[in-house]
């Protein structure tokens, strides 16, 4: 009589390990490739609609999304170096009354004015953003204190937009200027760190710009 | 010669009589006989042959039965039904949210008019819109209620740690249908404290500044940052919620509710070993 064959569980074949119907050299069963195969397909069919979708939600981020657009505040008339004047800019054009906001825009000072860091030359006028950089309020700017006070959590800055007080991180951020034709017009926002230094991707509110913070908040694709 | 008759088909032969029927009266003792059946009895058979069918194809009984009629702990109160009554909330604000949406719409230069036209034209406009709105701060205090209970009774411990986990999800999924619904009047309230909230989230380091612009669709309140907050509360967040509400609840059906913590284990119930 034969001897029954000996089949051994770890053996690397299927057939050593005595898998019915299994071929000569063949490791993995048909079952287990099946499994594998399904889910594989199943894991391709997922992943072809769920990537393009996740970078449809997410294409935004990668996008620029402020184009370079110089917008006519007034003529070099309207303004002085004493005193700030309300303007209003439209920053996002596509909705409205919602997208506009107010700058004050002065004449820039050559004896008083501390440099903006990083600018070619000193631009002729200056223009002042109203969103403070606590959280976004808008700031309005006293002419009898000569300071902007932000009316949600008592922000104040001085007369160059630097922080005097409360809970802003840097100061107000400004907008590029420039003179065509005798008329004052205003270009991209741009955000400043406490030593008044440029930089050209505009910050959020809220993210400090000093030292080691600004590597913490990084200059993003869409400003 | 007479030819047979052919037999009646099955469908035009009178059905049998019920039992307790005829001439022998109730259960076929002697007695008055019993009335022929009344419109009441029809409705009863006719709904119980409907529930059987139902029955016998789904199996829903035994599920129903357990679901339904499970065993609570003695002592159970007032206290256990805060979950559901944050669940009702919830379904308020997803229906009155459903009608709102008919007449919204989320688009930055219409979104306050519309909001506006709801409130001032719709017929019961201002009641719908108003339940929708009290209704979300009800389902918010519902819900810490309900935490605070879950904690004060330890109802958090083993083995019902990830239900605790799923429900502090559902918090923060409820939280942020608050922050995306308060936008979407556009007034001059929304608007700025959407501003601020969303500058709040730009202020956590590094990926703040991006999930800001996640929010907003771009570095500024743009043409599509309200039907992205909009898409967000009635898509995207309820969607979540739903699910995690089903996997909340059929977890509390499979664990079982916990006695109040005032309540001492009885001694017979005891696991007690006796040292020889």
């Amino acid at each position: 009589m034969a001897d029954p064959p000996k089949f051994d569980k770890k053996s690397r074949y299927t057939e050593g390990r005595g898998i019915a119907g299994a071929y000569e050299g063949e490791t993995v069963t048909r079952r287990r490739l099946m499994e594998g195969g399904v889910q594989l397909a199943g894991g391709v069919a997922v992943a072809a609609i769920a990537l393009p979708a996740l970078g449809f939600a997410l294409g935004p981020l990668l996008e620029e999304q402020e184009p370079e657009r110089w917008q006519d505040v007034g003529p070099e008339g309207d303004f002085n170096d004493e005193t700030y004047v309300p303007k209003v800019i439209s920053i996002v054009p596509e909705v409205g009354d919602a997208g506009k906001t107010t700058i004050y825009v002065r004449k820039d000072n050559p004896q008083k004015d501390k440099r903006v860091k990083d600018q070619d030359a000193p631009p002729p006028y200056v223009a002042i953003s109203t969103r403070c950089a606590h959280l976004g309020c808008p700031v309005r700017y006293i002419q009898a204190s000569k300071k902007f006070v932000c009316p949600c959590h008592g922000g104040v800055y001085g007369f160059e937009g630097q922080v005097e007080g409360g809970p802003p991180v840097r100061p107000l951020d400004r907008f590029y200027t420039r003179v065509t034709n005798g008329r004052v017009e205003v270009g991209k926002r741009f955000s400043l760190n406490s030593e008044l230094r440029r930089f050209p991707h505009p910050r959020d509110p809220s993210n400090h710009l000093d030292g080691l913070w600004q590597y913490l908040y990084p200059g993003r694709p869409t400003t | 010669m007479k030819l047979p008759t052919p037999p009646l088909p099955k469908a035009l032969r009178p059905s049998p009589k019920r039992p307790g029927q005829g001439r022998n009266g109730k259960n076929g003792r002697n007695g008055p006989p019993s009335p022929e059946p009344g419109v009441k009895d029809h409705v009863v058979e006719g709904t119980a042959t409907a529930v059987g069918w139902l029955d016998e194809r789904t199996g829903a009984t035994p599920f129903l039965r357990g679901f339904l009629y499970r065993k609570v702990p003695k002592g159970t109160n007032w206290f256990y039904t805060l979950g559901s009554a944050t669940l009702f909330a919830f379904l308020s604000q997803a229906i009155t949210g459903v009608f709102l949406a008919m007449y919204y719409e989320p688009d930055a230069t219409r979104a306050y008019e519309s909001a506006a036209h709801i409130t001032n034209d719709v017929f019961l406009g201002e009641f719908v819109r108003g339940m929708h709105k009290w209704g979300s701060s009800v389902m918010i205090i519902l819900i810490f209620l309900h935490m605070g209970r879950t904690f004060f009774f330890g109802a958090y411990k083993y083995p019902r740690e990830l239900n605790w986990v799923i429900g502090v999800v559902l918090l923060v999924l409820t939280l942020m249908m608050g922050l995306t619904g308060y936008l979407l009047p556009f007034d001059q309230r929304s608007f700025w404290a959407t501003v601020v909230a969303v500058n709040i989230n730009a202020s956590g380091p590094i990926v703040g500044p991006y999930l800001a612009d996640f929010l907003r669709a771009g570095a500024e309140f743009g043409p599509t940052t309200i039907s992205r907050f909009y898409a967000m509360h009635m898509l995207l967040i309820p969607g979540l919620i739903v699910a995690l509400i089903g996997a909340h609840i059929y977890l509390v059906t499979k664990l079982g509710t916990t006695a109040p913590p005032w309540l001492k284990a009885e001694k017979k119930d005891l696991v007690t070993e006796e040292i020889p």
